[in-house]
């Protein structure tokens, strides 16, 4: 049982970076039914903008939690900017095109992405500065790390931050009435692409998040960090119903506890078989994931 | 930011209405379906737009409200040339669009379909506020019903919400695409008993209609197009007494 528990806060954990990068998939698939295949690599960028931030100022006397709050909003900064570079470059000028053109496009993307960050940094693993101790505190026999848990919250806290914005404010009410019907939501004066435009950066920002975070908990990062975490984010917004912004949460939460499982009583060589087949489970059962019973209308 | 009072351009020699429509061609792909169509609405009139199922009703109020490209033609709304204004832009000129079908945002609540139709002025939240208010008091139907989702309303009451979130910017001509279709009759007076209340407060009307003869017992003027052209255009009662209307559109 108490194996259990552990498990149980080490998959909540990388369950919050899942959902993060989850969102951006669910949110821009909602408003422009595209399966944004370049999402995982904007998490990736996001990690080694982090990383490089972090680097240049180890050289200074910054005192850490500053040196990180500027790594982190930099790199949230920037790879927010670079969504909405991506999309204005990318896919705007194909929206009225057939779809399969814009997902042709955004694997073209995330193969650029992948590989300026390979010509940039090379193909080797980059350490990340070890800057989260192993302090934390015990209950029942649980080992839970303080940086477990301030992660953990802040994943929360971004949730929550965007569910507000999604639901409390004119942006994000427009955005959901664009999801609906973006003929409608230009008559009410919407302006449709930079609404989208926000999208993407929103996207992005929460993405690179969870990039820096994964870079921080993990203290390796690799150009090619960004294939398997976007399929299992990917994998958890189907999960919860793509384009539903809560069931991305949840999808990501699930799949990370999964995967903490999967690895901890049978083999981490299994997990993405245990996480996929759970995944074609739900999908057989319910095919349009597990809260999305009308997908598009649930953002 | 409220909608702005229009730069007053000189157009030609033409008396000014408030919404100038001249030769309007348009196409979906390679085939043209408006070839033509030229109308006029002026400050406080009701006008009619009718004609049978295909001829381009629709079709001329999305390229007025800048949702269709136009290959040719020229739109003034209130001196203001908003021929190739985007659709965004168009609404913040004073045109207020209710869509055929209604168009209203299903999974939001009503009071968020009021909102958005006040989306230009988010930043003034009280000014939305006191508009939000104020349909209430023309619609209290919608006042029940204000956080119920908007999809769970009926056809009439869906059709007043999307009539009420086109006035929320007060614009200077409501354009309505079939506001009666699928409604029962009581329900169909009443809406067109509200476009009369509408234009009493001042805002004129372009009204598409199928039920023709409705349209015209409360229209100043109107206009019958068919197969992408005007084929017919005059007072209201005019056209009612036609023997062409009464054949094609008023039953015999
Ligand atoms: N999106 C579209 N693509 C292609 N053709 C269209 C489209 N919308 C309407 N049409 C055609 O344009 C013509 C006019 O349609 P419409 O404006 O909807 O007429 P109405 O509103 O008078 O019934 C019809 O022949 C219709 O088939
Ligand atoms: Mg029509």
């Amino acid at each position: 049982m108490q194996a259990f528990f552990q498990f149980t806060v080490e998959g909540l954990t990388i369950g919050g970076f899942y959902a993060l990068v989850a969102l951006g998939y669910t949110m821009v698939y909602g408003i422009i039914r595209l399966i944004n295949f370049a999402h995982g690599d904007v998490f990736m960028v996001g990690a080694f903008i982090g990383w490089t931030v972090l680097v240049t100022l180890a050289g200074t006397h910054l005192p850490i939690v500053l040196a990180l709050f500027v790594a982190l909003a930099t790199s949230l900064f920037f790879s927010g900017a670079l969504g909405v570079v991506i999309d204005r470059v990318a896919y705007q000028p194909l929206l009225a095109a057939p779809r399969l053109s814009i997902l042709i496009t955004a694997l073209g993307v995330s193969l650029a992405l992948e590989n300026g960050v390979l010509l940039i940094y090379g193909p080797g693993f980059l350490t990340y500065p070890h800057l989260l101790g192993t302090a934390g505190f015990t209950i029942g026999g649980v080992q839970i790390s303080y940086a477990q848990t301030t992660m953990f919250v802040i994943s929360l806290a971004l949730m929550f931050a965007l569910y507000l914005f999604v639901h409390r404010t004119f942006i994000g009410t427009a955005m959901r009435a664009l999801a609906v019907d973006q003929d409608a939501a230009r008559l009410m004066g919407i302006d449709v692409e930079r609404i989208i435009q926000i999208t993407f950066f929103v996207g992005s920002f929460l993405a690179a998040a969870a990039g820096m975070m994964e870079g921080l908990y993990y203290t390796q990062i690799n150009f090619y960090m960004g294939f398997l975490l976007g399929l299992r984010a990917f994998t958890a917004a189907v999960l919860g119903g793509i384009g539903n912004i809560p069931g991305a949460m949840a999808g990501g939460l699930l799949i990370g506890l999964l995967e903490s499982y999967g690895a901890g009583y049978i083999s981490s060589r299994w997990t993405d078989v245990f996480v996929f087949l759970v995944l074609i489970g739900v999908l057989v059962v319910k095919p349009t994931g597990l809260f999305g019973e009308r997908v598009v209308e649930r953002m | 930011m409220k909608p702005q009072a229009p730069k007053r351009q000189p157009y030609g020699t033409l008396e000014l209405g408030l919404l100038n429509v001249q030769d309007l061609h348009v196409a979906y792909g390679k085939v043209e379906v408006l070839h033509g169509v030229s109308l006029e609405v002026a400050e406080g009139e009701i006008v009619a737009l009718l004609g049978s199922n295909g001829a381009g009703k629709t079709t001329t109020l999305r390229t007025l409200s800048g949702l269709v490209r136009l290959r040719q033609g020229r739109i003034v709304l209130g001196g203001e040339d908003i021929t190739r204004l985007p659709a965004h832009k168009v609404v913040a000129s004073g045109l207020g669009h209710v869509p055929e079908g209604r168009r209203i945002f299903g999974p939001l609540s009503v009071e968020e379909n009021l909102r958005l139709g006040g989306y230009l002025l988010r930043h003034d939240l009280a000014e939305v506020e006191k508009r939000v208010h104020a349909s209430y008091a023309l619609f209290p139907r919608l006042a029940e019903r204000r956080h119920q989702l908007a999809g769970t309303l009926s056809g009439g009451e869906q059709q007043m919400l999307a009539i009420a979130r086109a006035l929320m910017l007060e614009p200077r001509l409501l354009v309505l695409d079939e506001p009666s279709m699928g409604l029962a009759p009581k329900l169909v007076f009443a809406i067109f008993a509200i476009i009369q209340q509408i234009r009493a407060k001042g805002t004129s009307v372009l009204l598409v209609e199928q039920n023709a003869r409705q349209a015209l017992r409360i229209a100043d003027r109107a206009y019958v197009l068919e197969s992408g052209r005007i084929a017919l255009s005059g007072p209201a009662s005019a056209l009612a007494a036609d023997p062409r209307v009464r054949a094609a559109y008023l039953g015999g």
